[in-house]
């Protein structure tokens, strides 16, 4: 065999071809993630609730001459929007099973939990995006409420802060994770919602009738181990809740979920 | 190249693909036939990693599709020319295949312009296309990473007259530029035409697979020769005498033979021919024949 020989055609040369890089499948990801009227008005929508929230907030405290806090701006529409960017973290996941799309996806990128990671990071950064946009809303809100009312209180604590950023991206994630799981909008959409209102009563109840679940609930309510992050900081019990519970609603529903994904027939 | 060795898929106790083998070679287009859920689309999804095989293996150029870095570059695939978003439009469509793979725009509206989707029809919402502009649309996407290797689950379902002419041409002119093409289709007329190579697929099994005069040469009951000499009646004879089976067809003769035998024996004689071809549906009949369950009763 010469050195010269030239290439029969019958193997593939792969050796010059670069892999996908993981920032070029965000960024299709993210794409993907407006590019439909569905996908575009969820995150309209998401941004018009914070305004509209941030706004009413304002009105509301302006008539009745009450007083408030920057911090209370961001808290009301923290609380809307974690209605919604559960719903945003479902819809990455299933919009491509739903539309059949990962036939093409996973075809251009057989790897899948780099596809999977790629969603997951849009969903972070969309969570930050709509904490900006409810952070410079407010920011304008409480101009607007000093203004009027001659004085604006600029409290805003950075445990709130940091707990509010935390809360909305596993929020989201929360939605994720049920989506990769069931791959089904409506299915995941629904438990996500008995997670987060009916469970805590069942918890709830359950530990008022039973002593031993008591001493259990804290362990599995990821909600309540979630909301320790206001009174920054944790100690170390308040700190193993979270994990622990954290593990049980978002790893492990993400880790069976992908490894469904892995194994699922893609049709 | 592809190859596929003793690939075999199972759903419980069904067998849709058993213990299949071929090869694609570069520069020859294979036709991939079967009827209605012989195991194709199976089998090109395991080639792609969409469906996992239960035994055996497909390598793609040597490698396992798994292993193929960026494979939109390498190889062109098109399964099923609907499972792309409803409310994308063809344009987004392509432009999100392009921006994965890290083409240029520009790349775009040459595929475009290849599968003559107008850019009023790139802007139209894939659930307001056409059956034959999704499978352009589709083709285009195929297309797009100018790969060496075509898989294609029927590229010319739903295509108008023009359109599947334009694909025929298109195809060989890739195979002859030395791409692997490997196409799957039910109708035997459309992949006569384009394919180099046919593989017939009859429950989940390979039932012959050659080119297309091999194929013919291995029917049962093949070489049935529709024959017309100026004079007739002297050519029956000469015919008869070497003891073929000859019967009058039209105006000339139908004979159980090749059409070989009938040139050597019209030469031989010193007869003129004005007509001499193989039985039409001859390969018809043989996909038939290979692809039933009742095989003679259903020829009979
Ligand atoms: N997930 C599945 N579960 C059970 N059976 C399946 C599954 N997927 C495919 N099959 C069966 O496998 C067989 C082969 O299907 P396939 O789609 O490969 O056929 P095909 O040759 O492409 O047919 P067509 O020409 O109609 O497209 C069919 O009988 C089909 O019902
Ligand atoms: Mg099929």
């Amino acid at each position: 065999m010469s050195a010269t020989t030239p290439a029969l055609g019958h193997a593939l040369d792969i050796s010059t071809t670069r892999p996908t890089p993981f920032s070029r499948l965000v960024r299709v990801e993210l794409r993907k993630s407006y590019d439909t009227r569905a996908s575009f008005w969820l995150l309209m929508v998401i941004g018009l609730i914070v305004l509209a929230t941030e706004v009413i907030v304002l009105i509301v405290t302006t008539v009745n001459d009450e007083s408030i806090q920057f911090g209370d701006f961001i808290g009301a529409a923290a609380f809307m929007t974690s209605f919604l960017l559960p719903v945003l973290g479902i819809m990455l996941v299933t919009s491509e099973w739903g539309q059949r799309t990962a036939m093409v996806t996973f075809a251009l990128e057989p790897r899948r939990p780099r596809v999977i990671a790629a969603k997951a990071v849009v969903g972070v950064l969309l969570t930050l995006a709509t904490v900006v946009v409810a952070i410079v809303l407010g920011l304008v809100c409480n101009l607007v409420y000093g203004a009027i009312q001659g004085d604006a209180d600029w409290t805003f604590g950075w445990a709130g802060f940091f707990a509010f950023i935390v809360n909305q991206t596993f929020a989201m994630l929360g939605g994720f994770a049920l989506a990769a799981l069931l791959l089904n909008t409506a299915g995941a959409i629904v438990v996500f919602f008995i997670y987060k209102w009916v469970l805590p009563i069942l918890i709830g109840i359950g530990a008022a009738l039973m002593a031993w679940f008591d001493k259990l609930a804290p362990w599995i309510d990821f909600l309540s181990a979630q909301n320790e992050l206001y009174d920054w900081p944790l100690t170390g019990d308040q700190w193993a809740h979270l994990v622990v519970s954290g593990f049980i609603w978002l790893v492990i529903p993400i880790v069976i979920g992908v490894w469904r994904i892995l194994r699922a027939e893609v049709k | 190249m592809i190859t596929v060795e003793g690939l075999t898929r199972k759903y419980g106790t069904f067998t849709a693909v058993d213990d299949v083998s071929f090869v694609c070679q570069p520069g020859r287009v294979t036709g991939f036939l079967g009827p209605n859920g012989a195991g194709k689309t199976t089998t090109m999804r395991i080639m792609v990693g969409l469906t996992a095989p239960t035994a055996g293996r497909v390598t793609i150029g040597g490698h396992l599709y798994q292993d193929i870095p960026n494979p939109g570059r390498h190889v062109g695939v098109l399964l099923d020319a609907s499972a792309q978003h409803a409310g994308r439009t063809g344009r987004e469509i392509l432009e999100l295949g392009a921006r994965t793979m890290g083409l240029d725009g520009s790349r775009v509206d040459e595929m475009l312009e290849l599968v003559s989707l107008t850019p009023g029809e790139a802007k139209r919402r894939l659930r307001n296309y056409s059956l034959g502009m999704k499978q352009r649309l589709g083709i285009a996407h195929a297309l797009l990473g100018d790969p060496s290797v075509l898989i294609l689950d029927e590229p010319a379902n739903g295509l108008d007259p023009a359109g599947i002419r334009w694909m025929r041409g298109l195809l060989k002119g890739y195979a002859e530029r030395g791409g692997t093409v490997l196409l799957s289709s039910h109708l035997l007329n459309e992949v006569e035409l384009i394919a180099d190579e046919m593989i017939l697929i009859g429950h989940g099994k390979i039932v012959a697979q050659g080119d297309k005069k091999s194929l013919l040469a291995g029917a049962k009951g093949s070489g049935t020769t529709f024959v017309t000499a100026l004079d007739n009646q002297v050519l029956a004879e000469a015919l008869q005498a070497k003891g073929f089976v000859v019967a009058g067809a039209g105006d000339g003769l139908r004979v159980e033979t090749e059409p070989v035998e009938v040139g050597r024996t019209a030469a031989e004689k010193a007869i003129v021919l004005t007509d001499l071809r193989a039985a039409d549906g001859g390969l018809e009949d043989l996909f038939l024949e290979l692809t039933s369950d009742t095989q003679r009763e259903g020829m009979a």
